[in-house]
């Protein structure tokens, strides 16, 4: 078929449009849901959530903050989402790799600033490669099903951090994980000047960027070399690659630890954010390792638009923020942003409509311009 | 009321990069068998779903009884009396041959199912066209063809006047196809009117009163099958004159290439030995054919060979090297080719671009990765290099998605994939199945070709067609161990069946 140059016959083109029109509906969709619930506020409720995220400079530099860690575990479900595995466990390494940061945040501060900073998103990374490691291992060798011991992971994660956090970085009075020494914390690299709203910085730091590179790093990885073939090999059909020669166990491991390794770098890269935060000593599982996995689905496991999939649900989460300003219950906030991902996740199916819709039309001007030619034939 | 039950007129179906259906007209005659001829990717499945609901045609009609209707899905389909047997049968495995036959048309008094009445229709059906199917037996629990009776019996409770059958000969044995055959021939008699999809000549004489013949999506011609050879059919199919023999010289075999000593292999389940104790060895410049009925150690030789499965004890000797342990990458680098039997199993991986398909063991070589980065510009060149070596179609060459293409297409990237790598032994296992004349055709001459290159060829066929066309040397196998070696110029097609059936043996020397 001809493209005529025509935007709608792009692949790519198709697919953003598709994303916004699904997300505009879906926005439609929560105004009416709050229409219900409280008619007075709705309709600035709901000009809080859609332009919250960019309101103001401090706004938008948390959305690049709250994005991070989202990024992050999103690279994660979707690196080994592309081998064939679900990691359901990201919020497991995500903890463990938050608490080895902060570990080595606190305690090495004999190490030059620049170094330690490295260092505690090294060990975060090990961490969660380790606890990658383990569902791994089982389904690699003893054909262990990955989402049951990646829950189970999880579970582990969530009380050995509890206990490490206690034990040896405790702040009693906020029950929480002590605060990283400044050595150690991410550079603003002039955030901190750009997002900033009447003299109250955001909390954005250099930790975006790295997400970003590693964004970028997980893509050339999956589509440019060798190690990516290899594995999206196995994803694909497990017994073609082992046909081919290719160790299906080995790359099982590898997808594990690496996606291991990013989600432990996400618990790393937000706890270092030097915000304030500490990592709270609770008996809930962190919800940044499963938000990675709408994440990951939304950017149909693609890295590059995991890095813009993440944003757009941190950008939910300031404008939700906005809106309790609203006297709306977090509650409802919760709801509306879920409508929203809910229809983000149709952009598949309105990917598909948009390109039937194009064939059609190319088919009904070639049918005229037939009957034309026709006529002039006559 | 017209001459035609079924008239499919200026059929146009388009796929993007593909034409399936090139302005295609198709006449259906009241009580008779018709068939579709055409080798694989010519448009034959698509024209029958577009007939059947589930594609919309871009251009033009189809009537029943010369008026216009419009089918647009399969129930609308159904409404017309139209049925249809899919090659891939459309049943419920924990269900039984009563449920499946009613699903959808279930008889209710009161919201509660009336199997009763049910079971007396189809019982009633079973005898008037002898159809023997058990009603209470699981799906699950029954033979393919009995499955494809269950299909034709969910036609016929439907009161479908039409029928398609898509391909039905695939999955049957010799004897089931008889069966089918005489149960199309009473079908037509009683007045129902045949559709039926194949691309084998043999079955097209046996059944068939008129044949429509496609071409790569276009339409060739309809043709009264009582008038024509099976070898002016295989033209029209091919687009060109089709040697149906094989033409081989004699075998000038060398040296041993190839050998297993006393390989055994012990299935963890039962404990039995699917392979027991087979040695065998095959020279440079012959084609060594392992004969059998489907079931009885083949798959599990081959995979003990290639290193897919471990075998129990015994030796594999490739070039003179015990590579019995030897890791698949090894082999596959040391000379070994290997044409999978499951070609959307282990051969291909669907979902990758077809020029990956063609790199699949050798993409981690200098020539097409370097310092851990693939090489996509020499991967690619490459691809297109096999693709028009080869002669294999697709829709936008290498950038293919290899799950788009045709069946046969796929087999001959594989055929094409395997034979470049310049192997010293070639294992291929069942290279034509389920292929069109054209494409076995081919296959057969590339690998006569390579024998007469020197290397050694060991083909695993189901097929006696091909076993006698190809082999230099027949081993035949029967419960896993070979219980005869014989010579296909000194053996006829009755005795070899004999040997394979286990009621002969011979010493293997």
């Amino acid at each position: 078929m001809k493209t005529n140059g025509n935007l709608l016959d792009r692949q790519g083109f198709r697919n953003a449009l598709a994303s916004v029109l699904a997300i505009l509906i879906g926005m439609l969709v929560g105004l009416i849901i709050l229409l219900i619930s409280n008619p007075a506020k709705a309709l600035p409720g709901f000009w809080a959530i859609a332009t919250g995220g960019v309101a103001n400079r401090k706004n938008m530099g948390q959305v690049l903050y709250y994005a991070t860690p989202i990024v992050m575990t999103g690279l994660s479900v979707g690196f080994a989402k592309k081998t064939g595995l679900f990691n359901i466990g990201a919020s497991g390494q995500y903890i463990m790799g938050a608490f080895a940061a902060v570990l080595v945040g606190v305690k090495c501060t004999f190490l030059p600033a620049g170094l330690q900073c490295l260092a505690a998103i090294l060990a975060a990374a090990l961490t969660g490669a380790l606890w990658g490691c383990v569902p791994g291992l089982l389904k690699a060798y003893c054909n262990i099903n990955e989402v049951i011991a990646c829950i189970m992971m999880n579970y582990i994660g969530m009380s050995t951090a509890n206990l490490l956090v206690r034990k040896f970085i405790f702040d009693r009075a906020k029950n929480q994980s002590l605060q990283p020494a400044a050595s150690a914390v991410l550079p603003k690299l002039g955030f901190d000047k750009l997002f900033v709203d009447g003299g109250a910085p955001s909390s954005a730091n250099a930790g975006f960027l790295v997400a970003v590179v590693l964004g970028v790093a997980v893509w050339v990885i999956l589509e440019k070399t060798r190690l990516g073939f290899e594995l999206k090999a196995c994803g694909y059909n497990r017994d073609a690659a082992k046909y081919a020669g290719i160790s299906d166990k080995k790359n099982i491991l590898l997808a594990m630890v690496f996606a291991g390794g990013l989600a432990g770098i996400g618990g790393a890269l937000y706890y270092l954010s030097g915000a304030g935060s500490g990592i709270p000593v609770l008996d809930v599982l962190a919800a940044e390792g499963f938000n990675g996995i709408p994440v990951a689905l939304l950017g149909m496991s693609n890295p590059i638009a995991i890095i813009f999939t993440g944003t757009f649900m941190a950008y939910l989460t300031q404008g939700g923020l906005s809106m309790q300003t609203f006297g709306f219950p977090t509650q409802i906030v919760d709801i509306i942003s879920s409508v929203i991902i809910y229809f983000a996740a149709f952009a598949l199916f309105f990917s598909q409509t948009i390109e039937k819709f194009r064939h059609r039309q190319v088919e009904k001007r070639r049918a005229a311009a037939q009957t034309e030619k026709g006529g002039e034939a006559q | 009321m017209s001459e035609y039950i079924i008239e499919m007129c200026n059929i146009t179906k388009e796929f993007p990069g593909i034409i399936a259906n090139d302005d295609i007209t198709l006449q259906l005659k009241r009580g008779e068998i018709h068939a579709l001829l055409g080798e694989n990717g010519a448009g034959k499945s698509t024209l029958m779903s577009v007939l059947f609901g589930l594609y919309q045609p871009e251009k033009g009609v189809i009537r029943k009884n010369g008026e216009e209707v419009r089918i647009k899905d399969p129930n609308d389909a159904n409404a017309l009396g139209i049925g249809m047997v899919h090659q891939h049968f459309k049943l419920v495995h924990n269900f039984t041959v009563l449920q499946n036959i009613v699903l959808g048309m279930e008889t209710t008094q009161n919201g509660f199912l009336k199997m009763d009445e049910a079971q007396k229709k189809v019982m009633a059906l079973s005898e008037q066209y002898g159809l023997r199917v058990d009603p209470d037996a699981l799906i699950e629990d029954i033979t393919v063809g009995m499955q494809q009776r269950v299909e034709i019996l969910k036609m016929l409770y439907r009161d479908n006047e039409i029928l398609i059958f898509d391909e039905p000969t695939a999955v049957l044995t010799p004897q089931e196809i008889e069966e089918l055959m005489k149960i199309m021939k009473d079908l037509a008699a009683e007045g129902k009117s045949i559709l039926f999809i194949t691309h084998k000549l043999n079955e097209i004489k046996e059944v068939a009163d008129r044949c429509t013949v496609l071409r790569k999506g276009k339409y060739i011609g309809t043709i009264s099958v009582s008038g024509v050879t099976k070898e002016e059919m295989s033209e029209m199919m091919v687009g060109r004159k089709v040697e149906l023999k094989v033409d081989k010289g004699p075998a000038h075999p060398t040296d041993v290439v190839f050998e297993t000593e006393g390989l055994t292999v012990v299935n963890k389940e039962h404990g039995k030995k699917v392979v027991n104790n087979v040695s065998l060895k095959v020279r440079r410049g012959e084609i060594v054919c392992v004969a059998g009925i489907d079931g009885n150690g083949q798959t599990e030789l081959v995979q003990a060979i290639t290193g897919l499965m471990k075998p129990d004890s015994g030796s594999v000797k490739l070039k003179g090297e015990d590579v019995t342990r030897a890791s698949i990458r090894y082999k596959n680098t040391h000379g070994l080719g290997h044409i999978p039997e499951d070609r959307h199993k282990h051969g291909l991986v669907l979902d990758y671009p077809l020029a990956y398909n063609l790199v699949l063991q050798s993409y981690f070589e200098p020539a097409y990765c370097s310092g851990g980065f693939l090489r996509y510009d020499k991967i690619f060149q490459y691809g297109d290099k096999l693709i028009e070596k080869y002669d294999i179609r697709s829709g936008q060459g290498g950038r293919t998605i290899a799950r788009s293409m045709s069946g046969g297409n796929q087999q001959k990237a594989i055929v094409a994939r395997e034979i470049d790598r310049d192997p010293d032994l070639l294992i291929a296992v069942q290279p034509t199945r389920g292929l069109d004349v054209g494409a076995i055709e081919y296959i057969h001459h590339q690998l006569v070709a390579e024998r007469d290159n020197g290397k050694g060829i060991l083909l695993v066929s189901l097929e006696l067609d091909e076993v006698m066309n190809l082999a230099d040397r027949i081993l035949v196998i029967y419960e896993g161990e070979i219980v005869a070696e014989l010579d296909p110029r000194a053996v006829t097609v009755q005795e070899l069946g004999l040997y394979m059936a286990g009621s002969k043996r011979k010493a293997v020397g």
